[in-house]
């Protein structure tokens, strides 16, 4: 029984690191239409970004995340602005291209510059090790994951719902036309959208070093993984891709614990079966018009 | 009435040979007695040639954008694998044959979930595959060899008459032979109705449905014959180098594919030749500088490839032709890229 629930426990933790990694790719994959499958590429770079910080320049740990989230943020601007943009309108086909050129160049470029084996980022001692919470074992860096991921889904959940951006953003998503007609920036709102979602990615980077691994082939494991959230979740609000990426997270971590010969087969299965009962997603519908 | 015959005219005039045609194969074959030190590289091209050739028919013909390709090439690498491992099948090219009817079974059951839904969907959904079936063969490695691969592959003679050597002497002849067979059949099926029909459907499929073409049964069709040829391609990966390991499956494998294809031009069927030429030549170039990191400037090539624009550089490069054959035989014999490659 206790199994069970720390089992439930890493599932829920690793699902909302898939989320906060994934998000970002929600709102361009899910609402912008664009088919971006570098988004891995940034969460590795704030990854690496932490890494180096906490481990060359011997930061802490906490304070190295935020210059993950800004420095992948940062890349994530330049490149939607100078590449990503010229892009949007053209077919899924040149986006796929492009954004898989993307990822190989980045592959070989952190390869070149970091090396190819797996980086582990130096936790403080706080974060080490589990406690045991009425016989559930319940690790600290796992605990701290979910309080970190938690807070960030309900302040996206604010933003998007309550706050002027967020009406803006879904105002351009739902029709770019009308929204500029009414005197919203949506070039601006996308590229802001877009460098957030990259920050985020990045944020998540750095906090799944110690559970994913992070080495050079980040971007190209995981990346099926990222789609999946985004096209199984839907992309109507961020519920959708939040659930979907609990489901996944439980769904693997119990799929390795229990099965574990069938490998990553249960999930590749879950998925398509998903995507072919309901094309546009469990949740709602996509833009993928 | 008089369209009618505009039409199968026109459809008549392209389907016949072009002397430029005749020249290419030609130079091919050519390439066997000239380069007799570079038989393995040359066989590697024929190879990818003929799996290019294999996603054209589905991207540049159907419109299938699928990026699990790999999959139908790695169903006929270990199909073929198997059956001369376990001396199942030991004649090359009957077991060519047996592999490429396997993978095109693949095909044919996977078909009908790709032809659902939109082109993320379908990306999904061909990615989905291609992974799950390197997750299957990675499960049950005490048949597929796991990450070892296939190992101690021994090909009997080519319709018992030449046996495989260590030059690949043997090896590139036989791939050419099936390459051209294969085009030929491609040709001829690009060129018929069903051909043109694909056509219609890939530039819009609500209009081919309207006009009384079965949609999903030709998607089908096409997408069955396509893994034909990819499994046929993997079956010949593993005779000609008597190995298959689990990256026949990968997914590097089924992005170089559509960079391959996308350098020759998609919809026309020298695309994915000419393609696999350019490619395997700068994979070498960027190897020999370097060994490591010559993916980096693959991606590079993607990128530059996107943001200049594949129309764009398709009308840039022949451009210098276009001027020559202007210059020969007047302005109306210039070549152009199929218009449908625009967009």
């Amino acid at each position: 029984m206790t199994s069970i629930l720390t089992n439930l426990f890493d599932g829920v933790a690793y699902g909302m690191l898939l989320f906060v990694l994934a998000c970002g790719l929600a709102v361009t994959l899910g609402l912008m239409n664009f088919v971006n499958l570098a988004h891995g590429a940034f969460a590795m770079a704030g990854g690496y970004v932490c890494a180096v910080l906490v481990n060359q320049s011997g930061w802490p740990f906490f304070a190295a995340l935020p210059l993950a989230f800004v420095s992948s943020a940062i890349i994530g601007a330049a490149l939607e602005r100078t590449l990503y943009r010229h892009l949007y309108t053209r077919s899924h086909l040149d986006q796929v291209l492009f954004s898989i050129g993307l990822v190989f160049m980045s592959v070989a470029a952190v390869d070149y510059i970091m090396g190819s084996s797996r980086v582990y980022i130096k936790l403080p001692a706080a974060l080490e090790g589990q406690f045991d919470f009425f016989g559930v074992g319940i690790g600290r860096y796992r605990l701290m994951i979910v309080v970190i991921c938690g807070l960030l889904t309900l302040a996206l959940q604010l933003v998007l719902a309550r706050t002027r951006f967020g009406s803006r953003l879904r105002a351009a998503v739902d029709d770019a036309r009308a929204a500029s007609g009414l005197g919203i920036n949506v070039p601006q709102v996308f590229a802001f959208t877009f460098a957030f979602g990259c920050g985020l990615a990045g944020l998540g980077g750095a906090l799944s070093a110690e559970i994913l691994g992070l080495d050079p082939y980040f971007p190209l494991k995981f990346m099926i993984y990222f789609l999946i959230v985004v096209t199984v979740g839907g992309s109507s609000s961020i519920t959708g891709p939040f659930l979907a990426s609990l489901l996944l997270g439980i769904g693997d971590v119990a799929g390795k614990y229990y099965v574990p010969k069938m490998g990553p087969f249960v999930i590749y299965t879950i998925m398509i079966v998903i995507l072919i009962w309901r094309p546009n997603g469990l949740f709602g519908r996509t833009a993928a018009r | 009435m008089a369209a009618q015959e505009d039409v199968g005219r026109f459809a008549r005039q392209h389907a016949q040979w072009h002397w430029s045609e005749i020249a290419f194969w030609c130079f091919l074959l050519g390439c066997g007695f000239l380069f007799t030190s570079r038989f393995l590289i040359m066989t590697e091209i024929l190879r990818l040639a003929l799996f290019a050739l294999s996603l054209d028919l589905i991207l540049g013909y159907a419109g299938i954008v699928s990026l699990g390709h790999a999959a139908f090439f790695g169903v006929g690498a270990y199909g073929a694998g198997l059956l001369a491992l376990h001396g199942i099948i030991n004649e090359p090219v009957i077991a060519l044959l047996a592999a490429g009817l396997l993978a095109s079974l693949v095909g044919f059951l996977t078909s009908f979930l790709v032809i659902r839904g939109v082109d993320l969907t379908r990306l999904m959904v061909t990615l989905g595959i291609a992974l799950l079936l390197e997750a299957l063969a990675e499960r049950y490695s005490n048949i597929t060899g796991g990450t070892d691969g296939l190992q101690g592959i021994e090909m009997a003679p080519v319709l018992g008459l030449f046996s495989f050597d260590m030059f690949g002497k043997v090896g590139f002849f036989y791939s050419l032979a099936v390459l051209f067979v294969l085009f030929l059949l491609a040709r001829r099926i690009v060129h018929s109705p069903f051909g043109l029909s694909l056509r219609a459907i890939k530039n819009n499929p609500l209009r081919a449905a309207a006009v009384g073409v079965p949609v999903n049964r030709r998607l089908i069709a096409v997408y069955t014959l396509a893994a034909f040829y990819a499994g046929i391609a993997g079956a010949l990966f593993t005779q000609t180098t008597a190995l298959a390991s689990l990256d026949v499956f990968a997914f590097e494998r089924s992005a170089d594919l559509m960079l391959v294809l996308v350098i020759g031009g998609t919809g026309y069927l020298y695309g994915g030749l000419i393609g696999a030429v350019i490619f395997k030549i700068l994979q070498e170039f960027f190897s020999t500088i370097t060994p490591q990191y010559w993916q980096f400037w693959i991606g590079l090539v993607f990128v530059v490839i996107v943001l200049v624009g594949r129309a764009r550089l398709h009308r840039w490069v022949l451009f210098v032709p276009n001027l020559i054959i202007a210059q020969l035989r007047g302005s109306q014999a210039v070549v152009t890229v199929p218009e449908s490659d625009a967009s």
